[in-house]
């Protein structure tokens, strides 16, 4: 657990926030400029803010009013650097050791090869950095931060650096480092891709403020909190893997409703959970037939917030949870609209990526 | 060749590579910190320890000398002070050749042991911070390793000047056989000598084929630790 509470004048605006990471993996989300690399530089103790007071794991880090700034090396916060900053002249297994022989005798510490196994990163161990590649000296910097017994892990951007491709190979050990260690876990992001696939929570924040603060689904469901707006809002879905299909086609199962994916990696019986786009989604008043998208599911309207534009975004909560569509006024009317009102949204099978379907976190 | 050279020139070459490592050892740690403190921290009095660091390569030598002689000679307040407490003398002995040297090698070694580590990413001894490394712990764990290259580059340099250091000496303790008279100062007494000639080519070739093997060794040791700090597999 850590409590933050700041303010800080910066350049262009005053960072003023206060919130709560709980354990699992917090998303301190929002655009460039929005505050979050000051903060994080401010609980890893790299800033000293003008005001303020952090706890972590209930161990008092900062309190201006009392005077107390901890130099970063007294705080055992665990950072995870966008460029990853592994020291060039040591190998792999004594860049991952270095802070082990620091952190107290008693602190609880993860064990060597557990992390080494569950980051897949046994056969780098005598290797340096310089021959790393990129995604590699991500896992590796994983492993150092979790290694040192920290309070807490901090993740800068750590995917911001990388490719595609790259994104792609990462996001699985933070998916296992969320689950299998009780740390908690604050990751800066911009990317909604990101949030969905990983965040337990989620603080939004805009123009140094926390704009909205709770569940993942909550937040990335509220377009007013989203970077690029409406065009990054989707919904969240819990799912389980039933079986994969000879076509090609991998079948989930989402609140008693089937779903097709394009293959997914996962096991038969997984949980995934899904990133669904709200312009990925058709509305229908009546059961389609004779189309050619595979995914209905049928749901009453919870909620319609207009947009900026000639947008409206509609909450439908079907059997498979909250999902959102972003459809015209135009058409909201035609369709007559309300809450309550019963429909059928149809999710093309092609428009779930395979970057946001994720193992299932504790709280979707 | 060898067979000519004279009890007095090999004790010219010993005295000349005691000086020079004399110097260039004691010189290297407080060169170390002293680069440090110029490449990362800011503190009042920064620029004078910059000029007052430099200033042994902008003055002339026998200026420095002179200083020196002020200094540290027997009257001098501090030569005064070291003669009585500790009973350390500089004037007309190699302790005030190796004293010379090392302070007009001083700003080679700084010079080049500061832009090592101003080369060295200050986000990288953040990282070891936060991992729980105290500054010394940073330094001697992540600074330090990534400086050796640097750090060899400023003692050979160092230790080059000091093999090589005249002015100074001559102006603070003298020329004499045996105390002072290391291998620049044995070969300006040479020419001056009627036949010495052959004695000032010698010394010459002793200088040298010196200075070419701290060079040589120098190269090695680099690009061994090149290979190790460039954070490649070696």
């Amino acid at each position: 657990m850590l409590e933050v509470t700041l303010k800080q004048e910066l350049p262009g605006f005053t960072l003023d926030v206060s919130f709560e990471v709980p354990t699992g993996l917090t998303v301190l989300f929002g655009r460039s400029g929005a505050g979050k690399t000051s903060i994080i530089n401010a609980v890893a103790g790299l800033s000293r803010p003008q005001a303020g007071r952090i706890v972590a794991d209930g161990r008092v880090l900062l309190d201006t009013d009392a005077g107390t700034c901890l130099p970063p090396h007294r705080r055992r916060i665990g950072y995870i650097f966008q460029e990853g900053r592994l020291f060039p002249h040591m190998t792999v297994r004594r860049n991952l050791a270095y802070g082990a022989r620091f952190a107290p005798r008693d602190a609880p510490r993860e064990d060597m090869g557990r992390v080494v196994e569950m980051l897949a990163i046994g056969d780098l161990l005598d290797r340096r950095p310089g021959a790393l590649s990129g995604g590699e000296k991500q896992r590796v910097a994983i492993g150092r931060a979790l290694l040192a017994a920290p309070r807490l892990i901090l993740a800068d951007e750590p995917l911001a650096a990388l490719d595609e491709e790259r994104k792609g190979e990462i996001l699985p050990y933070f998916e296992r480092l969320r689950d299998e260690v009780q740390v908690p876990i604050l990751y800066v992001s911009h990317a909604a891709s990101e949030v969905g696939r990983l965040a337990t929570s989620v603080v939004a924040l805009a123009d140094g403020k926390v704009l909205r603060q709770g569940s993942a689904a909550e937040v990335l469901g509220d377009p007013a909190v989203l970077p690029a707006g409406a065009r990054e809002a989707g919904a969240i879905l819990a799912a389980r893997v039933v079986r994969h299909h000879a076509d090609g086609l991998t079948e989930l199962e989402a609140g008693g409703v089937p779903l097709f994916l394009p293959r997914i990696g996962r096991a038969s019986g997984a949980p995934v959970r899904l990133r669904i786009a709200a312009h990925d989604v058709i509305l229908s008043r009546d059961l389609p037939r004779g189309l050619s998208a595979l995914n209905i599911l049928p749901g009453t309207v919870a909620a319609l917030r207009p947009g900026a534009g000639p947008g409206v975004m509609v909450a439908v909560d079907t059997p498979a949870g909250r999902v959102l569509a972003r459809i015209t006024e135009r058409s909201a009317r035609a369709l007559d609209l309300a809450e309550g009102a019963a429909l059928h949204a149809i999710v093309k099978t092609v428009s779930v990526a395979p970057g946001d379907v994720g193992g299932s976190g504790a709280a979707a | 060749m060898i067979d000519g050279v004279t009890p007095a020139e090999w004790e010219a070459v010993r005295l000349s590579l005691r000086v020079a490592t004399t110097a260039t050892l004691v010189s290297l740690p407080l060169g170390v910190v002293v680069a440090y403190a110029l490449a990362r921290w800011r503190f009042p009095g920064r620029e004078l320890l910059n000029i007052a660091v430099h200033l042994p390569l902008i003055m002339p030598p026998v200026v420095t000398g002179y200083l020196l002689l002020l200094a540290f000679g027997t009257q001098g307040p501090i030569g005064g002070l070291l003669d009585r407490a500790f009973g350390v003398t500089f004037a007309f002995r190699w302790t005030g050749a190796a004293l010379a040297s090392g302070v007009m090698a001083f700003p080679f070694l700084v010079r080049a042991v500061r832009l090592s580590i101003e080369a060295v990413d200050p986000k990288l001894e953040q990282a070891a911070a936060t991992l729980g490394a105290a500054r010394p712990w940073v330094f001697l764990t992540v600074t330090l390793p990534l400086i050796v290259p640097g750090v060899i580059a400023g003692t050979v340099l160092a230790f080059a000047k000091g093999m090589g250091e005249f002015g100074a000496t001559i102006t603070f303790v003298s020329n004499i056989p045996g105390q002072t008279q290391t291998i620049p100062l044995a070969i300006d007494l040479a020419l001056e000598t009627p036949g010495g000639a052959a004695r000032a080519a010698r010394l010459a070739v002793f200088s040298i084929i010196l200075a070419a093997l701290a060079l040589a060794l120098s190269e090695w040791v680099s690009r061994r630790v090149a290979a190790r700090v460039g954070g490649r597999d070696a």
